[in-house]
Formats: C-alpha cells, structure tokens, sequence
C-alpha cells in the first residue's frame, strides 16, 4: 500500500482508442506501456517515478487481464535484471527507477544487457532527478548511454511527446536490438496535461509463450569470445541501426524560424523552457512559433551526425542547450561539425551554465547573450523595480525551511535516544543512510556525518573499526535493509567482525519513496509474500547481538538499548532493530477506519497531547530533543516570562514521544496526554461522573480560599 | 507572432499543507470553464515539512493550437502567488516571483515556525513586520488572511481557505460560483471544503476582522479572608502611588503571581524588594518587578502539583483539544521526579540528611526517582498532586526554599553592589534561570557563571555591554560552550 490511494488514476488506465486522458506525464508513460503491448514490467520505486509503480500495484486486474507480468523489484539491479526476457524473446519489457541513483545500482546488469543486446523492445524509464526538488546528486544518466551504448531519449516535456516517445522507444529498441533508456525530469513526471488515448494492447509474445518455448543463443551471452563480437556489433550494426531508425521516423524535429542565420539545438526536455526564454526576448509566442530554427533532440544518444551537420550549415551560429556536465553534446558537436568541416560557431556552455539546473531566469540569460553574441542587441530586458531595503529586511527574516520527520514520526524518538546517549557517553562517529532517517542531519538532531548509498550506511563504517575506541554507529532502513543492506550492510559486519552499532530503523514500508511495501512489511498486499522479519534475515547471515525495540516511541527504552549497544563487551556487529510504523502511512491506514467506527457509535479514544502553558518555562529543550511539526512556540500570554511557551497544534496524533522525550530526559511536567473518550460507554459516564463530583467538590473547595486579583 | 500571454500561478508552501491539492483545483476549474491548463511541481523530500513550489499556467485555447507552457516560474513574470504560510510568502518575494508590475499575492497570514525559530533558547521567531511590508510594497496587490484559522474553525485544509481567498481576489476569470463547482466536483470533504473556501473569500474581502480583546488591568482583590484582601487592596495602590504606571502594572502583575504561588506576605516581600531597587534608580523597577517576581514564584512540586489540579486547568485542556461537551477526556501528567525534588521538598534539615546519606538516597531514589504518569482525572492520581499542591503553608520552611532564598540575596546583593547600567544588565540574567530539573540546573549554572564572571568586567566602562554580551552568549547554545568561549575572552583582558 503506498502513501496515497491511486483508485481513480488506475481507471485512466482503461482508457480507449479515442478517450481523453489527463493526469500526470509519469502516469501517461504508464498508460502508454499497456498501449505499446508491453509483456511485463518492473522497477524500483523513487521520486520522481514511484507513481508508475504505485498505479500498477493498484491495477494487478487491468495487468491480469492484459497479460502483464508487474514485479516490485528488490533494487534497481534486480529491475534491471528482469530486462534479460527480452534478450532472447520478442517480449517487449519496461522497467522504471529514479537516476542517477538507481542507474548506479543497475550498472551491472544493464552494461551485461547492452552487451548482449535485445530481442524484444527493452525500455528503461529514468526519473531524472535532477535540479530543484532533487534529493540525490547531481549527475547525468547520459553518461550511462555512452559507456554502454544504450539510446537516451529525452522528449518534448508534453503528454503527446511523451507517450509517443514510449512507443518510440520500444521500435528503436527492437530495430537496434539495444535497450532504450526514456529520460524524463521532474517536472516532466509531474506535469498536469492530457492526450488522447489508444487501446491497451495485449503482448504480442508473452512470458508463457517464451517458457513453453525455451530459446538459447551462445552469442547472446556475455563471454568470451560473444563479449567481443558484441563490442564490434554494437558499432557495426545496432548503432548504425539505430540511426537510421532515427532518421527515418523522424525521431528529432526541426522547427524553421526566421532567423535563418543562427539555430538553437536543444534537449528534448528542455523544448518548454527554450520557448519560454524566447518568449521572454519577443522572439516566440506561447504557440510554439519560434523566430529561431529549432533542432529538438528527442533522442539525445546517439546523435545523428547527418542531420545536425545540415542543421548548422549555412549559419553564423548556433547554441546547443545541455543541462548538467559535462558537455557531452557540446563536445560532439564540435566533433561532427571540424569532421563535416563547416564553419558555424557554436555557443553552449559559455553562454550558460556549466553546472546546475536550467531553471526559466538561466535560460532566459543565456539564450539572450548568445543572440546578442551572434546577431546584435535586443531591447533590454524590463526589470521590474525592487524594493532593496525590503528585500536586505527578508533575507534577515525568512528562515530556511529544509524538509523533516513528519508529525507523530517514529524514527524521531530513535534520535531523541541517539541524542541523549551521546549527552551520556560522548560523542560518537553516525554514518547516515538514505531514508527519512538522513533528516536526523538537520536540526535538531545534527546526527550523521556521511551517506553512501540506499542500505549502505553499515558498510560505510566499515573502516570505522577499532576495538576499545568509541564505537561507531551506522543507521540503516528497512527499505536500504532489504535493497542492499542486508548483504553489503549486516553481511558484511559479520564476516569481519564489525565493532559498531548498527540502527536498522524499521517502519514497515519503503516510506521515503511514497510507502510501498517491502518483505518485511506487516500489511498483506495480494500477489506479494510479506511479513518475513528482518531479524530473521539478520540472524541468518549470523547477526549475534540483536536487540529489537518494538515501540520506538519508549525513548527510555531506546535510551537504554543505546546504552548497552555502546558499551557491551560482545564481539561483532552489534545490531538494533527499532520498530514502528511509519505514522503517515499509519494514519493513512488508520483514520477512515476510525471515522467509519465512530459513525457507527462505537467507542473510541482517541490520544492527544498538550502542554500547559503555565508550567512550561520555555526554555525549549524539549523541542530541540523531539523537533515534531506539532511542536511549536507561542506567546507565553504572561508579562512575567518573556519567551515563547511551548505549544502543541491540534495535527498532533498522540504518537507520546514529546511526553516520552521529557520523561527519559528529566525535563519537565509540562507535559499531559488528553484521551479524548468519543462515544463513552455507560461504564465510562458512571466513572467519570463520580471522579468528576469528588475533584471539583475539592477543587472548589481549594478555589474558595485562593486570594486572586480579579480581572 | 501571437502576443497571447498565459496567466502564470505559483504556489508555495509546506510539504503537507495540501499545495498540490490547490494545484489540482486550479487545473480542474480551468479545464471547467474551458481553458487549457498545465500544472507542475517538484514535490520530493520536500513532500516531508520542507518548503515547496507549484506551478500552474492557464490559457484560453485556441482551436487546432497547443499552447508550450513553461515548466517553472520566471522571476519577475508571475501573475499570482499563491503563499500558504506567512515566511513562504516572504521567500517567494525574495525568489523574486512577486513584483509590483503584476503580482497579485494571496497568502496566509499564520506562521507555522521553522525548526530555527522554535530551537532557539531565548525568543528565535522571527518577525512578521518585514514580511507582511515587502508583501505590501512589493506585490502589485495583496491579500492576507489567516487561512489556518479558517480551516481549524470550518474542519477543513488550507487549500480550502485559500482557493477562497484567491477567488475573492478577482485575479482569475471565472466567478465564485466556478470555483464552488470545482470543489463540489473533488468530492472529497465538500461541505467543510465550502465552508473554509467561504471564509478564505470573506476574509480575503476584508469582511471579517479577527476581534483583538483588550488587555485588561488588574484591579480587584477577591478570594481569601477579608484581612488577606486589604493588605492585597494597600499592595496594588502603593504600586500605582510609588511607581511609574509601567512598573506599576509589571508589579501588579507580580503581586498577582506572588499571592496566588504563595501568600499575601509573600508578595510584600517582593514589593519591599522591589522598592529597595528602585530607590536606587526608577529606571530599574520595571525589569526588578518582572525578575524578582519569577525568581520568587520558582517553579518547585508545589507549584506544578497547584497548577496541574485547578478547575481553570482542567477546563482550558477541553478547550486546547477541542473536546466536545459528550466526550469524555482523560488526563494523565508525564513526570519524572528526582531525588533532587524530592529532597528539595522536605523540611530543610531532614531534606540536608537524606542528600547527604548515600544509604537514604538510595532508597529514595528506588522507591521515587523513575517516570511516572499521573492520571490527574482519576482520584488515584489527583488526589495526591491535590495533597502535595496542599503543602503551600509549609512551603517557606522547606529546603528549596531556604536555596531560593540564598540564591536570590546573592543576585540581589550583586545588584546592590553594581553601577545602575551594570545593575540594570544583572538583573535581567535571571531570565537564564528556568525549567525544571536538567534544564533548570543548566541554565542556574549559566547564570551563576555570569555573575561569577561580574568581577572580572566590573570596573569597565563597558560593564554593561559585557553582561549583555554574556547574556546573549549563554541563549545562544544550550550547552554552554557560546558562554564559556566568551568568558575565556574575558579572562584574556
């Protein structure tokens, strides 16, 4: 179960020849794949791709129906892996996962793949995740196609584009016999549009077909001498191949413009933003009508030399728009046209930026500069006027606002008790890993000092050994635990007797990808085998010291877990399992169920948690150990004390870790949890009734007597 | 080359704040009334609490045309900002995404404060002024209302109130009524959607103002015996008599948080010390009437066992969490008393015993020293805070008090003893001194640090700014290290 509910979208899926689809570009690649007749699909669940998983894990009929063999795979090696049925079988397959990140992963697999090349169409959807909102580093998936020599697509960011771009892609795979990678950045994935829709077609060579009728080719496979022939093949025919499908089918677009004398060649992906740049110069309208011819490069590897050499022929200049280094395009460019031997200049990365995201403001800059470079000044750009003082007051007041744990997140109170264990024992060496768990980085917690890799945070400690020294702590979820942490991670602190502590935050989902479910999830998702405990695993490859916490949310309990991890004398790996669930997905799961039972009249409670305002002194230790949204400050009301007061908004769900933080801390009674009783039983009226009548007779009795000044 | 211009639309926000659902009913009431829209966004990490951006364009279409609309926002050409908290508004200003030429700003006005602001020791939130003067300065026009407000009071999301807020400011081509329909066509919570889309139109008018109630005076004694309420009655007209009207109220403020911590003696007490300060020099009175009183009503197991069990107390919680009149609510406290406490609240000799045997202390700490949680609406739990809240008479007699005391006379002494501007910047350290039990001992030793340190910098010209300087060292980190670094400095004269 992931995150959000994908009930309406996987109707989208449904959709005939004809129908209007409009949704998201990722969930318009989905739809396209059931219309090329794809005959199975997997992937790795990542921003900004995890919509495509999360839709066909909701659509197990429409695939059922169809044919389709889905799989949430392990990791993205394993994804890639699945690509072998088309190495030896027409089946056209796709698989999906975030980049650069997941293509590292799948490095193995797809460089085995390319060599041996494919029979079916083999299509990788990339989410680049690239430029603002990104969450990994900042790298090229290109140079992936290059080393490998796998074709990089990277179409028009539109709907249209797009889906045509799929159905592209499988063809040039087929006609190349060379897997296609179909690159989309953010903002394409989650770009709101619609186009118009064609029959779902059933594989035309399924799974079963290729089982009942097993094929083997010696030359398919990666050994010598085949790893030779294939090295020459992917030269000698599949690129050549590939080009000539390009060419043919019109892959790449040109749009004339007036301006005969200069060109723009452009990514695919970056079509929208170069309009808008000469939109913003006058020399383009929001039609698409451009005054600059247009070389649009849908297919950004391989190029084709012919029709870019006949691109720049015959002007003064051209510019060549590349996100990200290095300028590969750029570069080959040069290439093609000194081999060409023609003339025209070319403009890229001098006029724009060699690194960073190609946001609307640099392309307007560049685009600018280098028609002013070639063809002479435009108007100068009107600058609206700026308030300076106002904006000097801003940058002192806006404060920065990274993202965070969420509200009622169990993974706060491991940090809480990481935090407090460090008060105790001193500081320690924290490896991060990727997760929701690498926020600890921020404020409050400042805990982790590098990231390594999804389920690589243990072995990044691996150096980190030395007997009697502070022992080192590596964090670890259960999404890396079951990607790649239980083998690189645990595996490998066993073999060689690792000192260190090892946290594996256990939540029960993949949760920093949109909450997919993993093996060790609780929940039962038909058609997947859950609810293999990680202990088990751990035990298994010969874990000794594993300790597991079954509500994170007992800081003591975590407290003291710490405590006994840091200083037991045990050899090896010492490992702790914390576990809670993930509190969006929680409170997913949970609330319409609970609505539902309260309409029926049945009893609930419901807790909630509170500060009271007159005892809190504001001294805030609490919020720098817990650091919830539902944590916050407000005026203290009282002229005596100055600060801010601690104050709980009503999004907190009761998880108790602020209670809990201050109780192991010894910080202060403020504290109260409120069990709001809806729909109380008789029982519960009785009782409350007769404590009620006994603590306000006393409570009068006391308020009598208190000598007050009356307002 | 056509001149048609798309209307450009950004929202920022926070991960979780439902921007993406604006974004989708925008879209949808575009695409209603027969407009060609795209949206688009770069959810991510951000999806958890980070501040995030949307970005939507609309054009009317044109038969057998598509529009290419931009993915992101240009700086400087943005029709309408969308901000669903105050400090992001002010962060697409600075983005630069509103300009006076032709943005038009809808935002709300509520802060939701950034990890920054709350971690802070002292007062770390930062100041609206600057934000709400660029909105005014910088946005072609701007509309501010508190949206979260509205979707508390209505049981709505944000989005609602500001769908509302953007429809009422005129800056999109479709009527109230167009937007009404795309809320009703979601389908998801409709009702109280409306209801929060009305109040975000209302309030964005300028339709309702939030009341501000006035501050009222302290004035009349009730409660008590009648005895009690003359001496209380002289207390409160010799501070109107004998001091500016500031202080006055600072030290009515004190006397009503003095008699109400202890007795009507106790608060005389404070005001002969206050006086004694303030004869010195009237300019220390305000800052004496305010550090004297919080010193005096220290926060011991009295007090919060008083506070935890009050009438007032138990009926502001129902109200804090929005019990409605059939709920019932239970309260349980999250304590953790430490042998300190509970030393601290026996009679002074015997309290010096039990911290000085090892032996005692031990079993104490068995029998007591773990956290506990006290349900304070069943008899079992309230009637125990009930009794201790009931050892107020015996209070001054007691070992806590009798350290408050000494601590106090020494600060005071301190006082005494300083020039006026080094008296002044003395007595405003005790604002170090607060919390409970960890917290409390750190910042009480901060602060004796400080006045250790007074020796060191009192024949300066600059004494004053010194003290000031250590105060603010020792907010600025909760460890220390801020105040000993510059202490060390200070050593190095």
């Amino acid at each position: 179960m992931a995150e959000r509910s994908f009930a309406r979208e996987v109707q989208d899926l449904r959709l005939g020849a004809g129908d209007e689809f409009r949704g998201e570009g990722i969930l318009a690649v989905t739809k396209a794949l059931l219309q090329s007749g794809v005959g199975y699909v997997a992937g790795y669940q990542g921003a900004p791709i995890s919509h495509l998983m999360d839709v066909l894990s909701d659509a197990q009929d429409i695939l059922g129906e169809l044919g389709v063999h889905f799989e949430s795979s392990a990791s993205e090696a394993a994804a890639a892996s699945t690509l072998a049925a088309s190495v030896n079988y027409p089946i056209r397959g796709a698989v999906t996962w975030k980049s650069t990140a997941g293509t590292n992963v799948a490095s193995d697999a797809l460089s085995n793949l390319s060599s041996s090349g494919v029979t079916g169409g083999a299509v990788i959807i990339i989410g680049e995740d690239y430029g603002e909102g990104s969450s990994i580093m900042q790298e090229r998936t290109h140079a992936f196609a290059m080393k490998s020599q796998m074709w990089l697509l990277d179409p028009r960011p539109n709907l249209p584009s797009i889906v045509k771009a799929v159905e592209d892609a499988f063809e040039l795979s087929e006609a190349s016999n060379t897997p296609v990678m179909l690159e989309l950045r953010i903002r394409a994935c989650h770009v709101h549009g619609s186009f118009i829709a064609k029959d779902n077609q059933k594989p035309k060579f399924t799974v079963r077909q290729a089982l009942e009728n097993p094929v083997r080719d010696v030359n398919r496979i990666v050994l010598p001498p085949a790893s030779f022939m294939h090295e020459q093949d992917k030269i000698n025919k599949r690129w050549p191949a590939a080009v000539k499908f390009i060419r043919e089918r019109g892959l790449n677009e040109t749009f004339p413009g007036t301006h005969t004398n200069l060109g723009i060649i452009l990514q695919g992906g970056m079509y929208n933003g170069v309009i808008r740049a000469l939109r913003g110069l006058g020399l383009a309208d929001v039609w698409g009508e451009s005054q600059i011819p247009l070389h649009v490069l849908n297919v950004t590897y391989p190029l084709v030399d012919e029709d870019l050499a006949a691109f720049c022929a015959g002007k003064d200049a051209v510019l060549i728009v590349e996100e990200g280094a290095p300028d590969y395009l750029e570069q080959a460019l040069n290439t093609i046209l000194r081999r060409a031997d023609i003339q025209t200049k070319i403009a890229g990365k001098d006029v724009l930026l060699m690194a960073g995201e190609y946001t609307a403001a640099v392309l307007g800059q560049g685009v600018r500069k280098f028609i002013e470079k070639y063809d002479g000044p435009l108007l100068p750009q009107p600058s609206p006027t700026r308030n300076a003082p106002d904006l000097a007051a801003l940058a002192a007041t806006v404060p920065p606002r990274p993202p965070s744990f969420c509200t009622g997140c169990p993974e706060r109170p491991i940090f809480s008790a990481m935090t407090l264990v460090q008060q105790e024992l001193g500081q320690r060496h924290i490896a991060g890993d990727i997760g929701c768990h690498l926020f600890a980085l921020n404020e409050p917690f400042n805990i982790g000092s590098s990231t390594m890799g999804y389920g690589l945070g243990p072995s990044s400690i691996s150096a980190m050994q030395e007997p009697g020294a502070p022992r080192a702590i590596a964090v670890m979820g259960d999404g890396g635990f079951w990607h790649n942490g239980l083998l690189n991670g645990i595996g490998n602190a066993v073999y060689n007797q690792h000192d260190g502590v090892v946290v594996l935050v256990d939540n029960f989902y993949s949760a920093a990808t949109g909450g997919q479910d993993i093996l060790s999830s609780r929940a039962t998702p038909a058609g997947r085998s859950t609810n293999h405990p990680i202990e088990d695993a751990i035990k298994g490859v010969g874990a000794q010291w594993v300790r597991r916490v079954d509500r994170t949310y007992d800081v003591g309990k975590m407290l003291a877990t710490f405590r006994e991890a840091l200083t037991t004398p045990a050899k090896g790996p010492k490992i702790i399992i914390a576990s809670s669930e993930c509190m969006l997905n929680r409170q997913r799961r949970e609330k319409p169920l609970v609505a539902a039972s309260i309409k029926r009249g049945e009893r609930n409670v419901r807790p909630r948690f509170g500060v009271d305002e007159d005892v809190c002194t504001g001294d805030r230790a609490c919020i720098r150990l817990s650091g919830c949204p539902s944590l916050s400050t407000k005026p203290s009301g009282d002229p005596l004390k100055p600060d801010p007061v601690v104050a709980i908004d009503n999004s907190c769900v009761g998880c108790g870790n602020c209670g809990e933080v201050s109780e192991a801390a010894v910080l202060c009674p403020s504290f109260y949890r409120a069990d709001i009783v809806t729909n109380p039983s008789a029982w519960d009226r009785f009782i409350s009734g007769i404590r009620g009548t006994v603590i306000s007779w006393l409570q009068r009795r006391r308020d009598a007597n208190r000598l007050a000044i009356a307002v | 080359m056509s001149a048609d211009r798309p209307i450009a639309i950004a929202i920022t926000a926070m991960g979780g704040q439902g921007g993406g659902v604006l974004s989708d009913w925008i879209v949808a009431l575009a695409e209603e009334n027969g407009w060609f829209a795209q949206g688009t966004s770069v959810p991510g990490v951000a999806q958890r609490t980070g501040a995030t951006i949307y970005y939507v364009e609309l054009i009317r279409p044109q038969p057998g045309r598509t529009p290419v609309l931009s993915l992101m926002p240009v700086p400087g050409e943005v029709d309408i900002v969308i901000a669903a908290e105050l400090m992001e508004a002010g962060r697409a200003i600075q983005r630069g995404l509103v300009t006076p030429d032709r943005t038009v700003l809808v935002a709300s006005t509520h802060r939701s404060l950034a990890m920054v602001e709350k971690i802070a020791s002292g007062d770390g939130t930062a100041d609206s002024g600057p934000v709400l003067a660029a909105a005014g300065n910088e946005a072609r026009q701007f509309f501010g209302a508190d949206c979260q407000a509205i979707a508390e009071a209505t049981g709505s999301v944000i989005s609602a109130a500001l769908f509302g807020a953007l429809a009422a400011s005129g800056a999109l081509p479709f009527p109230r009524t167009a937007f009404e329909a795309t809320i009703r066509g979601a389908g998801v919570g409709v009702n109280a959607s409306l209801a929060a889309f009305a109040g975000g139109f209302a309030a964005a008018k300028g339709e309702t103002v939030a009341p501000v109630a006035p501050a009222k005076p302290l004035s009349i004694p009730t409660g008590g015996g009648e005895a009690d309420r003359a001496r209380l009655c002289a207390l409160l007209m010799r501070a109107k008599a004998e001091f500016s009207p500031e202080a006055a109220e600072m030290l009515t403020h004190g006397i009503s948080r003095l008699v109400d911590y202890q007795d009507v003696a106790y608060a005389e007490e404070y005001f002969a010390l206050v006086t004694k300060i303030a004869a010195r020099d009237a300019g220390l009175a305000v800052e004496a009437a305010r550090h004297i009183a919080t010193s005096m009503a220290y926060d011991d197991v009295i007090r919060v066992a008083d506070l935890k069990t009050r009438a007032s107390r138990f009926n502001r919680v129902r109200g804090e969490i929005r019990a409605e009149a059939a709920q019932i609510v239970d309260t349980t406290e999250y304590m953790h008393p430490r042998l300190e406490e509970i030393c601290a609240t026996m009679p002074a000799g015997m309290g010096r015993m039990f911290e000085a045997s090892a032996a005692l202390g031990w079993v104490l700490r068995t029998l007591f020293d773990h956290p506990r949680r006290v349900r304070t609406t069943a008899l079992s739990g309230f009637v125990p805070l009930y009794l201790i809240a009931g050892l107020k008479p015996w209070r001054r007699r007691l070992l806590r008090h009798q350290r408050e005391v000494a601590h106090r006379d020494a600060w005071l002494g301190l006082v005494a003893d300083a020039r006026v501007d080094v008296a002044l910047e003395v007595l405003k350290c005790r604002r170090l001194v607060k919390g409970y039990s960890d917290t409390h001992s750190r910042g009480a030793g901060k602060f004796d640090k400080i006045m250790a340190a007074l020796p060191l910098v009192a024949a300066r010209d600059d004494a004053a700014d010194w003290v000031r300087r250590l105060r603010d060292a020792a907010l600025a980190d909760p460890d220390g290290k801020k105040l000993d670094g510059a202490i060390a400095t200070i050593r190095s004269f």
